[in-house]
């Protein structure tokens, strides 16, 4: 195992734990994320956990906002807050509530959790550099059940009209959402060609393959004149049995003993 | 009388002098800039300068962003579309986010004039009152525009600025010195207090003139910030005259009337009239034919303030 995939199972093992700790939670779409986030903050992304708002870093928008825990977790591996504050997600008076807030947490650049919004934000985020000239980059994760909002399409249109090629976004498509599968609800196929109509530099990778991430992301960053959209094929709730593959893992109750049971299987 | 030029004119013209000043300043516009007469910003500062198209919602997500890059963005659209067609933008991805957007809604309530229903808002100034920590601003001429958005500028936070396109009645001139948060006394008077902002001072104004001459001494105090709202002032008027009448070109539900209430029913309890669109839909029409079928003219107020006076006089 490579030292990125290694740290994919670390940024799992701290979702399970947190999670089980508290008693419920959005694990689902948190475990499916794991490869990205090695990859992102490991390989890709500058930042600088010591000055969390330096001008220089390149900017994270988690615009599927219930992802916040699996951020948290990595975050928590880069030293930008003792690992202990995990462990205070969601209970009274957190800094660490389940959708992300970039007012309460360090290292949190945007506040999501109503769907459809954060990739607007990626996108004024994105020209903002632009009009600073400044080179560094800005991702964003968004939900496949998220796409099915319609603001995600009018931010997807005017960042192509940009030419935001400092933009790159991944869509987390485990293909379930709260009420069953995408494909039940609403489809979204075909979901790579709608996003190359809409104008974008599209990828389609296995979201736990790591080098397939590194080689889309590494192609996304030099590729000039179009933001990028890479459509991660993901489980939903992968690396826990109670979890992977489970429509019910989106917002669910995960005991201390299933958790335990669960970072020992990884391990 | 009226102003020589729009306040559409005002408005880029302020914003290009804040712009040449400080490059924070962003302008966003959903395909409405030339009604809003912001080309001749876009034309200073193109790459400073966001014309999202139809898609409202989507540039106070833009903006919001463009916030979180430290710049000052100013989303200009009509007063419904900035307002209730991207208020959860507004609300979460702007305000709840900590940021620093000023959503400016134009052609606010009846001055959509001929495009109706659709396009009036009467509810923008009760939505933008509800947002924690967002400063609401309505300028009643041009020089309260040119004094105030330096100042809704220069204060960090959400902010929601309703702003006439065409020409208002000149109210203020330069010697007036405005400040956000602070109501400014037009007039004088012991009897009464007429509380008025937007295009509805002119007509307060004249019921002032028409009490005036039946031995009735109003006061005249313009609000032109709706939150925080001058509760001094109004406190003030509520002990010197003891019947209060509020004036807008909004719905009286959770505008300015309500807002002053909130005030008086915590602090002072005392009679209160509030003119303005009595919770209902707006129609197609010009200003006259409206401010009639409202029940919003000179005489409706001079009727609401003696209305106001027998309350209190029981």
């Amino acid at each position: 195992m490579g030292t990125t995939e290694a740290k994919a199972k670390e940024i799992r093992v701290n979702i399970i734990e947190m999670i089980g700790d508290l008693g419920i939670g959005h694990i689902g779409g948190c475990l499916s994320l794991a490869e990205l986030l090695a990859v992102l903050y490991y390989e890709v992304m500058q930042v600088d956990p010591a000055n969390p708002r330096w001008e220089g870093r390149d900017r994270l928008v988690c615009s599927k906002g219930h992802a916040g825990p699996a951020l948290y977790a990595v975050l928590a591996m880069k030293g930008y807050f003792p690992r202990e504050n995990l462990f205070t997600l969601n209970r009274s008076g957190t800094n660490y509530p389940s959708h992300c807030d970039r007012v309460r947490t360090p290292g949190i650049d945007m506040t999501t959790g109503s769907l459809g919004q954060g990739l607007s934000a990626a996108v004024g985020m994105a020209a903002g550099l632009k009009v600073k000239k400044n080179p560094a980059t800005v991702y964003c994760i968004i939900g496949d059940g998220e796409s099915q909002e319609g603001q995600i399409w009018e931010a997807a249109m005017f960042a192509a009209a940009q030419r935001l090629d400092n933009l790159v976004a991944f869509t987390d498509y485990n293909r379930m959402q709260i009420d069953g599968t995408t494909d039940e609800i609403n489809s979204l196929d075909p979901l790579d060609e709608r996003w190359s109509a809409f104008g974008w530099n599209v990828y389609g990778v296995d979201g736990h393959d790591v080098a397939e991430l590194r080689q889309a992301i590494r192609a996304a960053k030099v590729t000039s004149g179009k933001p990028s959209m890479i459509v991660m094929n993901t489980i939903k709730g992968r690396g826990a049995s109670f979890s992977e593959g489970k429509l019910g893992s989106h917002n669910m109750s995960v005991t201390k003993e299933m958790a335990a049971e669960a970072i020992a299987a990884l391990q | 009388m009226l102003e020589e030029e729009e306040m559409r004119v005002v408005y880029s013209r302020v914003l290009q002098e804040m712009a040449r000043e400080d490059e924070r300043i962003v302008v966003l516009d959903a395909d409405l800039m030339k009604p809003n007469g912001i080309v001749p910003f876009g034309n200073e500062f193109p790459e400073r300068t966001f014309d999202v198209g139809v898609a409202e919602a989507n540039m106070m997500g833009i903006a919001a962003g463009l916030s979180n890059e430290g710049l000052i963005p100013f989303a200009t659209t009509f007063t419904p579309f900035a307002s209730r067609r991207s208020f959860d933008q507004f609300f979460i991805s702007n305000a709840y986010a900590g940021l620093n957007v000023k959503a400016v809604g134009t052609d606010p309530g009846l001055t959509a004039e001929l495009n109706g229903g659709t396009h009036m808002g009467f509810e923008d100034v009760g939505m933008m009152r509800m947002v924690p920590g967002c400063t609401v601003v309505e300028p009643a001429d041009n020089e309260a525009l040119r004094q105030l958005l330096p100042q809704v500028a220069s204060e960090y936070g959400p902010a929601y600025v309703r702003l006439v396109r065409k020409k208002t009645h000149k109210v203020f001139d330069d010697q007036t010195s405005l400040v956000l948060g602070r109501a400014c006394m037009l007039r004088d008077g012991g009897d009464v207090t007429l509380i008025c902002t937007g295009i509805m001072v002119q007509p307060t104004l004249d019921a002032a003139s028409r009490l005036a001459s039946k031995g009735v001494a109003a006061r005249v105090l313009n609000i032109h910030t709706v939150k925080p709202i001058d509760e001094e002032a109004i406190l003030a008027a509520a002990r010197d005259t003891g019947a209060l009448v509020s004036v807008e070109n909004h719905n009286v539900v959770n505008g300015l009337g309500s807002a002053i209430a909130d005030v008086l029913s915590v602090s002072r309890p005392t009679p209160l009239r509030k003119i303005g669109v009595q919770d209902r839909f707006g129609e197609v029409g010009m200003m006259d034919y409206l401010l009639k079928a409202f029940n919003m003219t000179a005489e409706d107020i001079e009727a609401a303030a003696l209305e106001a006076m027998r309350l209190r006089d029981g």
